[in-house]
C-alpha cells in the first residue's frame, strides 16, 4: 500500500518535471538542457517575491510563472533561434545557459538550507494505513489536471493545434501559414511555465537548492527518453514506470540506488529502443 | 543612395598559393611560411615551464595540457568521426581510477600506470560504449552524458574503491619538470599524430562515416568496427589524461566524473575552432588560466565560461583558429561593386 501511494506521488512529480522538456522537444525539436535551471529559478523568484517583497503567495506564484515563461521565450528568441536545427550546438548552447543560470544563482548566495516555500495546505490524511499530507495530494490532483488541460489545449484550441501541426511536420505547417519560429518560441515559453509549475508544486516539500536543477534535468531527460522523445503521453507513462521502479528500489535495495535506476533506464532505453516506448520517430532515422 | 557601394573581398596571399605547391621545397621563405605556425606552437609549449615563474602556475600548465588532451579527443570524435560525446568525464574518471588502483593496490610506478591506464581504460570505455555506437546525434550525446554520472553513482552506491573519499596516497611524478614535460610531450605527440592519422585511409573512412554512414556501409565496410576503433583512440587519450591527473593530484575520486571535465573541453573546442585539432589546445590555453584567475569568484567562473561559450556559438562559431588562419593565409580589401 505504501509502495502504491508513494509510487504514484513520485510518478506524478516525475511527470511534472518531464512534461516541459517533452513539450519543447516535441514541438521545436530543441532539447532544452536549461530545463533544470528554469525549474530552480522559478523557485527562487517565488521565494524572493513572497519573502522579500511580501506579496501574497498566490500572486507570487503567478508572477514567477510569468517571469519563467518570459525567460524561456527570451532564451529562444535571442539564443536558440540562431542554432536551431544544429543538434549539438542546441545542446551545448542550452546547457551552457542552464549552467550559467545555476552557477550564477549559487554565486549570488542562493545556497544552504534557508530557502523554503510554504506548503499549500497543512495537515495530512490517512489513505488506508499510509499517512499522506495534503500538499502531496494537491500536487497529484493538479498534476493529473494539468495533463488533461494540456490534452484539451493541444486538441481543441487554435494555438494548440498549430503547435501539434508543427510537431508533426514543420514544413507542411509552414505552408499552411503557421509561423514556425513564433510557435517554437511559444512552445519554449510553455515549457518554461511547465517547469515553473513543477517547481511550485514540488519545491515546498523540501529546500530550494541549486543542485536540484541538475537532478531535475536528469530526471526529465530520463522520463522523456524512456517515453520516447517528443511524445507527451509517452513521457507521462514513462514517469509512472520510472517512478514505481524508483520507489521499489528504495524499499527493497537502498536509497543510494534511486538515481542509478533513472540513469540506467536512459542508457538501456537508448541502447535497446532509442525511439522509446511511444516514440514518434522512425527507428531508421536514429539508428544506422 | 545605396549604403553598399563596395564590398570586402578576400584573396589568398601569394606566398600561401606558392607554398601549396612544389615551391615550398625550393625556397626558404615559403618553407618558413609553412613551418612558422607549427614552430611557434611547439617551442611555445616546450618553453612554457620556463616562462612561468611559480609553482602554482606550473601546476596550471599541467592542467591545461590535460584538458587539452581531452579537448583534442572530443574534437577528433566530433568532427572527424561524427560521434559527439559529451562524456569526457567518463574517460578521465576511468583512467584516473585505473591508474589509482594499479598504483596503490599493485604498487606499479607512475610511468607504467599511465600507459597501462590508457590501454586498459580505452578498452573498458569502448566496451561500455559499444552498444551505443549505432546511435546518432542527440541520442549518442545524451547517452554519453549519462555514463559519467552513472559511474559516479555506482561507485558511491556500492562503496567500492574508497567510496566517496576516493583513493588516496597515490605516487606523484618524480619532479614537477618531469610532470610538465611528460604531459606537454604527450599532448604534442597526440596532436601531430592525429593530424597525420586523419589523412590516412582509415581517417578517410572516419570522415566518410561522418558524412554518410549508409554509403560507407554500402561499400562493404564494417562501420561498427571503425567507430569502435575511433572510440578506442579517443577514450584511451582521455584515460591517459585522467591517469596523469590522478598522479598530479595524488588522488582519484568521484569528482573526476564531474561535469567540469565534460563541459570545459567542449567549450575550449568551440572557442578554439572546431574541427581544426589545434583549436582545442588554443582554447584550453585561454580558458583554463582564465578560470584559474577567476577562482576567487567561486562558482561564478563556471557561469563565466558558460556565457563565453554561448557567445562563441552564436557569433563566432568558427572559433579563434578559423579567424587566425584566414588572417594568415588571406588578405582583405574593399572593392567597388
Amino acid at each position: 500500500m505504501e509502495i502504491l501511494v508513494y509510487g504514484t506521488i513520485n510518478s506524478v512529480s516525475l511527470a511534472l518535471m518531464g512534461l516541459g522538456f517533452a513539450m519543447v522537444y516535441g514541438i521545436s525539436r530543441v532539447p532544452n538542457f536549461a530545463h533544470g535551471a528554469l525549474y530552480v529559478i522559478c523557485g527562487f523568484v517565488t521565494w524572493t517575491l513572497f519573502h522579500k517583497i511580501g506579496l501574497p503567495y498566490v500572486i507570487a506564484i503567478i508572477l514567477s510563472l510569468g517571469v519563467n515563461g518570459a525567460l524561456g521565450m527570451l532564451m529562444y528568441r535571442f539564443v536558440l533561434i540562431r542554432v536551431r536545427g544544429m543538434n549539438i550546438s542546441e545542446i551545448i548552447a542550452s546547457y551552457a545557459i542552464g549552467l550559467a543560470i545555476l552557477e550564477g544563482l549559487r554565486f549570488g548566495g542562493f545556497r544552504g538550507m534557508t530557502y523554503t516555500l510554504p506548503v499549500f495546505m497543512e495537515g495530512s490524511i490517512m489513505i488506508g494505513p499510509v499517512p499522506v499530507d495534503f500538499h502531496r495530494l494537491i500536487m497529484m490532483v493538479i498534476g493529473i489536471l494539468l495533463v488533461a488541460v494540456l490534452w484539451v489545449f493541444t486538441h481543441h484550441t487554435r494555438i494548440g493545434l498549430a503547435l501539434q501541426g508543427m510537431a508533426q511536420d514543420e514544413r507542411a505547417a509552414l505552408m499552411l501559414g503557421i509561423d514556425s519560429d513564433l510557435m517554437a518560441m511559444l512552445a519554449m515559453g510553455f515549457g518554461a511555465v511547465l517547469a515553473g509549475v513543477a517547481a511550485t508544486l514540488i519545491l515546498p516539500l523540501g529546500n530550494i537548492v541549486v543542485e536540484s536543477g541538475y537532478h531535475v534535468l536528469i530526471m526529465s531527460i530520463a522520463v522523456c527518453i524512456v517515453g520516447g522523445l517528443g511524445s507527451w503521453m509517452g513521457a507521462f507513462f514513462a514517469a509512472f514506470i520510472i517512478g514505481y521502479a524508483q520507489i521499489l528500489t528504495v524499499v527493497f535495495i537502498g536509497s543510494h540506488f534511486q538515481m542509478v535506476v533513472a540513469i540506467l533506464a536512459i542508457i538501456l532505453t537508448l541502447i535497446l529502443k532509442p525511439s522509446g516506448l511511444f516514440g514518434q520517430q522512425k527507428e531508421l532515422e536514429e539508428r544506422v | 543612395m545605396s549604403t553598399q557601394e563596395s564590398r570586402k573581398e578576400r584573396i589568398d596571399r601569394g606566398i600561401k598559393v606558392r607554398s601549396d605547391g612544389l615551391y615550398a621545397l625550393m625556397s626558404w621563405r615559403e618553407l618558413c611560411y609553412l613551418t612558422l605556425p607549427r614552430f611557434i606552437l611547439i617551442t611555445g609549449m616546450l618553453s612554457l615551464p620556463f616562462l612561468v615563474p611559480d609553482m602554482y602556475w606550473q601546476r596550471v600548465i599541467s592542467i591545461v595540457c590535460i584538458y587539452a588532451i581531452l579537448a583534442l579527443s572530443f574534437d577528433f570524435m566530433a568532427h572527424y568521426v561524427g560521434l559527439v560525446s559529451l562524456g569526457g568525464a567518463f574517460f578521465i574518471g576511468t583512467g584516473g581510477y585505473i591508474a589509482g588502483i594499479l598504483n596503490t593496490y599493485f604498487s606499479i610506478p607512475p610511468f607504467l600506470t599511465v600507459p597501462l591506464a590508457a590501454i586498459i581504460g580505452g578498452g573498458f570505455c569502448t566496451l561500455l560504449l559499444l552498444p551505443c555506437l549505432p546511435l546518432k546525434g542527440v541520442y549518442f550525446a545524451i547517452v554519453t552524458l549519462m555514463y559519467p554520472l552513472f559511474m559516479a553513482r555506482i561507485i558511491e552506491a556500492f562503496d567500492i574503491f574508497g567510496g566517496t573519499d576516493g583513493i588516496i596516497g597515490i605516487d606523484s611524478f618524480s619532479s614537477s619538470f618531469a610532470e610538465q614535460y611528460f604531459v606537454i610531450c604527450i599532448l604534442l605527440i597526440f596532436l601531430f599524430g592525429l593530424r597525420r592519422f586523419v589523412t590516412t585511409d582509415r581517417g578517410l573512412i572516419f570522415t566518410a562515416i561522418m558524412d554518410n554512414d549508409q554509403a560507407v556501409k554500402a561499400s562493404g565496410i564494417n562501420i561498427t568496427k571503425y567507430k569502435a576503433l575511433a572510440v578506442y583512440i579517443a577514450s584511451s587519450m582521455g584515460c591517459l589524461a585522467g591517469a596523469c591527473l590522478t598522479h598530479i593530484y595524488m588522488w582519484s575520486g568521484i569528482s573526476q566524473f564531474a561535469l567540469d571535465f565534460s563541459i570545459l573541453p567542449i567549450a575550449a573546442t568551440v572557442i578554439g575552432g572546431s574541427g581544426t585539432l589545434v583549436g582545442p589546445i588554443l582554447g584550453c590555453l585561454i580558458l583554463v588560466p582564465a578560470s584559474e584567475l577567476l577562482r576567487d569568484f567561486g562558482t561564478l567562473r563556471i557561469a563565466f565560461y558558460a556565457s563565453i561559450l554561448v557567445g562563441f556559438i552564436l557569433f563566432k562559431s568558427g572559433g579563434i583558429m578559423e579567424f587566425g588562419q584566414r588572417k594568415y593565409e588571406q588578405f582583405e580589401r574593399w572593392t567597388k561593386i
